[in-house]
């Protein structure tokens, strides 16, 4: 007889510890397919950013601002922003380069063949509607703000790096100080006391363009209606909110 | 000036074309080229040892209770490399309080915690209960209290119990083959849902990891079982050896099928990354993908087990040959994981140019720490192999 209830006892205890990580392995199967349900929202303080290439003059102020704004480290393996400055040649090939950030502009370089165009290139986090890097946080640190800022709770990272693998555009860093992931947050600290980010304030050429996508007197808007806006890696369905006008097809 | 900047600033001289300046640092080193070698190591060691309970592979019998603590010591590890290069390891168990179940990385925990107890433990328990209980009863001391601490206070040896046992077991391998699926399964999804890293984003990469984990796996063993054989002076079972060297000669065809099919079809897709995966190839990953993970660790292998399997060699030579073969084995599987996580980095995201890796010596990151993890499982399960011997000719419930 004791040995039966023994057995029962087991059985029972058995059946019990199976229960916990069925349910846990099932919620992870679950929650993904939420994603297919998920619609973009875009109310009144949804931000996003213009950029228009070919106002870009390469003076790499707004790297400058940046850093200084949001005391991102100086050294320069660290950027929230940063900018590009593309060569296209006569055979079509393309040259592309980013010294330091472009964070002291571009000197003249030593490539004597001829340039069919050229031109620069602002880049930062793309504020993905879709974003790839809050999907992979195993904590939740890296979330979407209700105005669709993308944004690393310090306190919380783990500093995994796995958002930095998962971000398409390069725009995350560890940071060295704090050993949590970092990127460029549209200057939330700014936005939501009504101020523009740092590097849209500095831009001399107004090449970069902040505001709210759903209104339409917003500055953002007025680009919308006149310039052919792309975004980039659009085949990687990340939804960026970071619109570029006259993009080349060379920029990745 | 800091290391971290040095380290930085020298590879930034050594980047070819153009890199995002933020790709000039490298995210996942050695540590994470061990964590997903180490996770096959068990997945493939609990698949072999299943062989013979659930499908009845008698030959392999006397392997199944050393795969068995093998794979105990090696998920032992696992984490260790995972939490060592965390930026803040006092933090993560926010993944298992805070999980994100959105993100494969949080699964970790559970998928980790769900093997290790319900599969691993609970298994190795009921397979040595009866000879937990013998051992009980034939010592003495703090011995004694060990024994009884494992065994969990049971005494029961009735026909019955051991009956149950066996079942037990049985239903725990049952379960546990989908598990060692799902936990290296899991890991090559980590890499292969990575949509942004063209060389990792491949729906086949949870199936390459799959076989490339059952082919280290059978190799481990095989090396174990030769070299525990030589230690106790006792000559390895020869069917035994035969039909591991067979199993591991299949699960080395299929994996390096299912390489073949990954690289032909990228190669034939032909996508905007094409390009810059062919310098990856021919530059930096020549001589750890091509020389060392195909020729050395797959083909060179596949050769030599094929001829000393159906040959007529001496016993003697067949055995030299087949621990030849598992040791290349061991090192293609970790070149494979080599290629796979720090390859994946070696090229900017913006498909133009590529960046830098140099293994430091020190340092958590470094070449000796990850050595001394990978020594670590063999440190535990020579312990695992004193406390509960998987000898079959040292049973003491059959021998009493």
């Amino acid at each position: 007889m004791p040995d039966d209830r023994a057995a029962c006892d087991r059985r029972k205890f058995l059946h019990d510890l199976a229960k916990l990580p069925c349910a846990t392995l099932l919620l992870g199967v679950v929650g993904p397919l939420e994603t297919l349900a998920t619609e973009t929202e875009e109310g009144e303080e949804y931000y996003a950013m213009g950029i228009q290439v070919d106002r870009c003059i390469g003076c790499g102020l707004c790297v400058q601002a940046c850093k200084t704004e949001n005391d991102v480290p100086q050294e320069p393996y660290f950027f929230r922003t940063w900018v590009e400055h593309y060569e296209i040649h006569d055979d079509g090939s393309a040259t592309v380069e980013s010294p330091e950030g472009g964070i002291h502009g571009f000197p003249p370089g030593d490539d004597d063949r001829d340039v069919l165009r050229s031109f620069f290139v602002p880049k930062l986090c793309n504020q993905c509607d879709n974003p790839p890097c809050v999907q992979v946080c195993p904590v939740g640190a890296t979330f979407k703000t209700e105005d669709g800022v993308v944004l690393v709770d310090q306190d919380y990272c783990i500093g995994c790096r796995y958002c930095i693998q998962a971000c398409p555009y390069g725009a995350r860093y560890l940071d060295p100080r704090t050993k949590t992931a970092d990127k460029c947050t549209f200057c939330y600290h700014r936005i939501t006391k009504g101020l523009l980010p740092a590097c849209v304030e500095v831009c001399p050429t107004q090449a970069r363009v902040f505001g709210e996508l759903g209104t339409r007197s917003s500055p953002l808007h007025r680009m919308k209606r006149q310039d052919s806006l792309h975004v980039l890696k659009p085949s990687l369905n990340t939804e960026p909110k970071v619109l570029y006008a006259n993009l080349d097809g060379e920029v990745r | 000036m800091n290391p971290l900047y040095e380290h930085l600033e020298s590879a930034l001289q050594r980047v070819s074309g153009f890199i995002y300046p933020n790709e000039v640092e490298l995210h996942w080193g050695l540590l994470v080229v061990i964590y997903p070698y180490i996770t096959g190591l068990v997945a493939g060691a609990f698949i072999l040892a299943s062989l013979e309970k659930v499908f009845r592979v008698k030959e392999v019998e006397p392997t199944y209770r050393l795969a068995m603590l093998t794979a105990l010591a090696f998920l032992i590890v696992a984490p260790l490399p995972l939490l060592a290069h965390l930026g803040h390891p006092e933090r993560s168990f926010e993944i298992f309080l805070t999980p994100h179940f959105k993100s494969a990385m949080a699964m970790f925990g559970f998928v980790y915690a769900w093997y290790l107890m319900v599969v691993l433990l609970l298994e190795i328990w009921f397979e040595y209960r009866a000879d937990l209980i013998a051992w009980r009863k034939q010592s003495r001391g703090l011995k004694k209290l060990l024994y009884w601490i494992l065994s969990l206070g049971s005494k029961n040896t009735s026909p019955e119990a051991i009956a149950f046992d066996r079942k037990a077991v049985y239903a725990i391998t049952l379960i546990g083959i989908p598990s060692a699926f799902l936990l290296h399964g899991y890991v090559g999804f980590i890499f292969g849902s990575i949509k942004a890293n063209p060389w990792w984003s491949s729906v086949l990469m949870p199936i390459v990891f799959l076989f490339s984990a059952i082919v280290s796996g059978i190799a481990l063993v095989l090396l174990l079982y030769y070299i525990t054989s030589m230690v106790r002076r006792k000559t390895p079972d020869m069917p035994c050896l035969n039909k591991l060297a067979t199993f591991l000669l299949i699960a080395l065809i299929v994996d390096l099928s299912l390489e073949t099919l990954d690289f032909i079809h990228r190669l034939y897709e032909s996508e905007e990354s094409i390009e810059i995966l062919r310098r990856l190839i021919f530059s930096k990953l020549f001589l750890s993908l091509t020389i060392v993970q195909l020729l050395l660790g797959t083909i060179g292998p596949i050769l030599m087990l094929a001829f000393a399997r159906f040959s007529r060699l001496p016993d003697e030579m067949k055995r030299l040959v087949y621990f030849v073969a598992a040791a290349l084995v061991q090192v293609g599987i970790f070149s494979t994981r080599w290629n796979v996580v720090i390859g994946g980095q070696l090229f900017s995201k913006s498909l133009r140019g590529l960046t830098y890796y140099k293994l430091e010596l020190g340092g958590v990151e470094g070449l000796l720490f990850g050595v001394a993890l990978l020594v670590l499982p063999f440190v535990i399960l020579y312990v695992l192999v004193k406390v509960l011997p998987p000898w079959e000719d040292t049973r003491p419930s059959e021998s009493t």
